[in-house]
């Protein structure tokens, strides 16, 4: 018998990798401009070898200048969102947190708009936005470790006070922005959108998002014991302090580059992680793929319906939680047994 | 093999955990620690794991001093069999077992053929392979220790260290545990364990030390040790040990009965 049969595994990445490309040509053609999948796919390759041009000049900035950036962004923000919970879930031995939930998003949103209303760059508000990523989550892991022995409940609690904290000095800072520029923007963005995603977006996300992924992804093994508890994790011979160094900084990273790009998105974290276990099971290094392809599709799929809906341009948080909310219903009714 | 000499811990100076533990253990050896609750066993346990730093005291394997081991290579000579609990995500059983294998992956690699057939080969052995894939969570007790004992097994250290691998078991459990404790021994490994029943030192074990108040109160083999004497001053609770005849083997056996007056 082997125990090994009946897997599976790269079949599914397999599978879920041409949805997600699927979805990812499909996204092209959500929009005002209607246009063929062939000649968005022309367009596209047109950048890297030789086709004659018979399209419309305008639909050259339609698709690389606006859709293709947006698109990339969503898959890229659900990505970075979804690998950021898994890692969080694993380290903390709780399916219930999240990088929203932990008050991470909240610590980076209020670095990012306290350097935004300082003038700053785009690296110094990366910077300081990272800053008080890390301060929120260190501050919600040090309350739970210290009032509660880290149990499910308390660290959840701790999360929301330190969540509950930022998103009052955020809100202190927009009082004291100035209304004309500052505010209008602050708030849009905080409510979160790719609406204004360039190209510039992607690559400034990219180095951060690459190093953190392969951090995540050359430790999966390691940060997989963390689900046993440190203690056994040590006794396996893993370097702890290591391992949850390289968790927290790469998942605090990512979920920065997420915030600074489009606003507090909730509910991605949270959920994304969940799906992939049912996908793929439990162990750590096949969810970090899995939540990364999951939550690509997912958040591309919600910005589809958002370019959908004609007129009026809702907001990206809101609507992930219109979906997360029953879908976490959904999955609570589902996997109770594995949690306690 | 494992030596460990003048072990003592503490949280508060004034008040020690542990005093002047010394016992050694040879491979084959199985060894018994008995004692009260709250006594230091599970401290003793996580001092020589190096969960809990030891504030003095040597713990040497062949004579190489564990305390300047580096936990990749501690891990490599002891694995620690923890008590069953509940994991926050529904784990299967093979991916538990493969989690033992985590040391010998090269940076950034998955497991090869060579760590699957270890898993495979460990779970066979312990008569689980058929579970392999069904979730901890929802595996019985002896079930779940089993698995524990795989992953502590494909870790491929000589030393296992079991946190009472007998708690919360049944009868036919607590014996099916104990023959594979026993097996393991026969098999080459050196085994640690805890337990709140003195019989099963005699059951299974070689040797056993008895613990009170953070102090080795006496160490020897299980015949020797473990009487009605020892064992009352051990619980302060009224203990006798006495035969009992296995009608239908015709021999005897000792036994420990906790008497209520």
């Amino acid at each position: 018998m082997k125990i090994r049969s009946n897997d599976h595994f790269k079949l599914k990445i397999i599978l879920l990798g041409c949805f997600t490309l699927a979805l990812f040509l499909a996204s092209f053609l959500v929009g005002r401009y209607a246009i063929s999948i062939r000649t968005v796919i022309d367009i596209i390759l047109s950048q890297f070898i030789n086709i004659p041009q018979y399209w419309d000049d305008t639909l050259n900035t339609v698709i690389l200048q606006v859709r293709l950036p947006r698109i990339v962004l969503a898959i890229l923000v659900g990505g970075a969102l979804s690998v950021s919970g898994a890692s969080y879930q694993t380290l903390f031995k709780n399916p219930m947190v999240s990088p929203d939930i932990l008050g991470v998003s909240a610590g980076a949103g209020f670095g990012a708009a306290l350097a935004m209303i300082n003038g700053a760059t785009w690296w110094e508000v990366q910077s300081v936005a990272f800053i008080f990523g890390l301060i929120a989550v260190i501050a919600a892991y040090t309350i739970a470790h210290f009032f509660g022995g880290n149990t499910i409940t308390v660290l959840i609690l701790a999360g929301i006070v330190v969540s509950s904290l930022f998103h009052s000095l955020i809100s202190i800072i927009k009082t004291l922005a100035d209304t004309d520029n500052q505010l209008p923007s602050i708030t849009f963005w905080l409510m979160g959108s790719l609406g204004k995603g360039t190209n510039s977006d992607v690559l400034m996300m990219l180095p951060a998002l690459i190093f953190s992924l392969s951090l995540i992804y050359i430790f999966r093994n390691q940060i997989n014991t963390l689900a046993a508890g440190e203690d056994e994790a040590i006794t396996m011979g893993v370097n702890v302090p290591l391992v949850k160094l390289v968790v927290v900084v790469s998942s605090t990273l990512m979920t920065v580059s997420a915030v600074s790009v489009c606003g507090i998105v909730g509910w991605v974290g949270l959920i994304v992680p969940h799906i992939a276990r049912m996908l793929t099971g439990a162990n750590f290094s096949k969810i970090v793929v899995t939540s990364f392809l999951v939550g690509g599709a997912f958040l591309l799929m919600i910005d589809d319906i958002i370019r959908g809906v004609e007129g009026v341009e809702l907001p990206l948080g809101v609507l992930t939680a219109l979906v997360g909310t029953p879908v976490f219903v959904f999955l609570l009714s589902r996997v109770k047994k594995g949690w306690t | 093999m494992l030596t460990v000499k003048g072990l003592s811990y503490f949280y508060n100076p004034e008040r020690l955990i542990l005093k002047d533990i010394s016992f050694d253990l040879e491979s084959h050896d199985i060894l018994c620690l008995l004692g009260p609750n709250g006594t230091g066993k599970t401290t003793l346990l996580r001092c020589m794991l190096a969960l809990n730093k030891m504030k003095s005291g040597s713990i040497k394997i062949d004579g190489n001093d564990l305390t300047k081991a580096s936990i990749k290579k501690r891990a490599e000579m002891m694995a620690y069999v923890p008590q069953a609990t509940m994991m926050a995500f529904p784990y299967e059983a093979r991916e538990i077992v493969q989690m033992g294998r985590v040391t010998h992956l090269a940076t950034g690699g998955s497991p090869s053929k060579e760590d699957w057939r270890l898993a495979e080969e460990a779970m066979e052995k312990l008569g689980i392979l058929h579970m392999s894939r069904h979730l901890f969570n929802e595996m019985s007790g002896g079930e779940k220790q089993m698995v524990l004992i795989a992953r502590a097994m494909v870790q491929q250290a000589k030393i296992l260290i079991m946190d009472e691998p007998t708690a919360n078991l049944d009868y036919s459990n607590q014996i099916k545990m104990l023959q594979v404790i026993k097996s393991l021994a026969e098999q080459g490994y050196s085994i640690l364990m805890t337990s709140h029943f003195p019989d099963h030192a005699f059951l299974a074990c070689n040797r056993a030390v008895l613990m009170r108040d953070g102090y080795i109160m006496a160490q020897g083999l299980p015949e020797d040790i473990v009487n009605t004497e020892n064992l009352t001053k051990l619980y302060a609770t009224p203990v006798c040990v006495t035969e009992a005849r296995l009608d239908f083997q015709d021999r005897m056996i000792k036994v420990c009965i906790p008497v209520m007056n």
